[in-house]
């Protein structure tokens, strides 16, 4: 039971066997989590760095917990603030990493490829937390797990990937998987926010009618408008966008069966998800976080056997 | 062993752990993953069959996190379901051969992360005596036998293998 990479670049690099094997192992790290001491030992003699260099809650967090509770030392740094430029500062860092001696690096990083450079100059084990609009992995593989856990399996399945897709590297990641896997993908959104070759590059439909996409889903993914990654007006306003693919309770109500909804976070709420959607019976929203946890933890425990900096 | 003599070994073993633990209502068994749970299915099934209509209570356990080799080369994982507390319980481990102690010791430090047991009981279905590298001892022995290290001892299951038996290698 092994992954056929050392690092977790992205799900464009993993096999549909590997996938298998994470959403199984974090099947067991789930129970561990339902423990009264919810701690393995497994890790104890591995350093791993936590290295973020955008704005995270949530994947920050996730991941240390998943780190804490193998028992590994974690490290963080954050260079919140700061615009890193790609070449000589992360040269800078790699020269600090490996004076730390340490066995993984969690990284998230603002330009597309970072890790993929890190990966290149250090001998440690990367795991890609997200980079530029590139790729974001565990969110891929733990939308997985959810999706799996609420209605049995993936193979098959129509999940609607819906919203910001041009800039969003959860949407990337998720084709990918959800086309390793035997689901089937649709992206739907505003035309300026679908880049316009996406059926050319990935074979999946495309729909600019909210109301088609969920008609036609079993699941929605709902991606936040990245206002921090836009640079020009892509739509007039955040009302405008909400009338045309906001989803709300009454949306919902309106379909012809329940659908599954679903969130990376965090939620703009109003936006493109209103508050009677997210904390719906139907939204699974803070299960794929609690799923984040598990689903770290067996990517660290898989990748760990392979770190071996020692 | 033989089917035969595996049928009634299990039954001894079931006769004994009840015989020792006659308040059973504080008793929990638990069978260590991954081939301790066949041994485990047909003892509980014995005690439950005497005990009818009451059931005891049973889990299953997978020590590989707490392992002593667990990144020299990745071992499948199984599934751990204790559905209960095991706090101030006698847990009785079950497992079928005894050999350097080391997966019982894994398997008590796994199960500590469920909470503090009154006592911890060992039954094993083949001791592969004065192997031990840890100091690890059986409560309840089905058979004990002598091997050296280049022997192996395979327990054969129906639901698994087919067939009913222990051999030796």
């Amino acid at each position: 039971m092994q992954l056929s990479t050392k690092h977790l670049l992205g799900i464009r690099d993993l096999q549909a066997s590997d996938i298998q094997t994470i959403l199984d192992t974090a099947t067991q790290f789930k129970e561990v989590l339902q423990r009264p001491i919810k701690k393995v030992p497994t890790l104890r003699d591995v350093t791993i760095v936590n290295l973020f260099y955008e704005n995270s809650t949530r994947t920050r967090i996730s991941f240390e917990l998943a780190e804490k509770r193998l028992s590994a030392d974690t490290v963080n740094f954050t260079a919140s603030g700061s615009s890193v430029s790609k070449g000589e500062s992360l040269l800078d860092t790699v020269n600090n990493i490996l004076s730390m001696k340490v066995d993984m690096v969690v990284m998230r990083h603002g330009a597309s490829g970072a890790p993929h450079f890190l990966a290149k100059h250090i001998p440690a084990a990367i795991i890609n937390a997200g980079d530029g609009i590139n790729e974001h992995p565990t969110q891929a593989l733990l939308d997985a797990f959810s999706i799996r856990e609420k209605l049995g399996s993936l193979a098959g399945k129509k999940v609607a990937i819906i919203g910001d897709i041009m800039h969003s590297r959860v949407a990337l990641s998720n084709i990918y998987l959800l086309k390793k896997m035997g689901a089937e993908v649709m992206v739907a959104g505003p035309p300026t926010l679908i880049p316009v070759h996406i059926t050319e590059a990935f074979g999946i439909p495309v729909e600019y009618n909210l109301r088609k996409a969920l008609e036609w889903c079993d699941v929605a993914n709902v991606l936040r408008i990245q206002l921090e990654r836009q640079n020009q007006v892509l739509f007039s306003s955040l009302r405008e966008y909400s009338l045309a693919y906001g989803i709300n309770r009454k949306l919902l109500d309106g379909l012809s069966k329940e659908i599954v909804i679903m969130h990376p976070g965090p939620i703009n709420r109003g936006v493109e998800l209103d508050s009677d959607a997210a904390d719906s019976r139907q939204s699974i929203i803070l299960q794929q976080v609690e799923n984040g946890v598990a689903v770290r933890m067996a990517v660290l425990y898989l990748l760990a056997g392979k770190a071996t900096n020692l | 062993m033989t089917e035969k003599e595996l049928g009634i070994t299990i039954q001894r073993l079931s006769h004994q752990l009840l015989e020792n633990h006659l308040h059973y209502d504080n008793l929990v068994i638990i069978g260590i993953q991954p081939r301790g749970i066949f041994f485990s299915n047909r003892i509980v099934e014995q005690i439950n069959r005497q005990i009818s209509p009451q059931k005891i209570k049973y889990g299953k356990l997978d020590n590989t996190f707490y392992r002593d080799d667990v990144r020299q080369g990745l071992h499948t994982l199984n599934q751990t379901d204790i559905p209960f507390s095991v706090e101030n319980k006698t847990v009785i481990l079950v497992d079928d051969v005894l050999y350097t102690g080391r997966t019982i010791r894994a398997s008590m430090d796994a199960l500590l992360a469920f909470g503090r047991p009154a006592k911890v009981e060992l039954c094993i279905l083949i001791d592969r005596r004065f192997s031990r590298e840890f100091p690890i001892q059986a409560d309840f022995v089905g058979r004990s036998i002598d091997t050296i290290i280049t022997q192996k001892v395979k327990v054969l299951w129906q639901e698994r293998d087919g067939t009913e038996e222990v051999v030796l290698l």
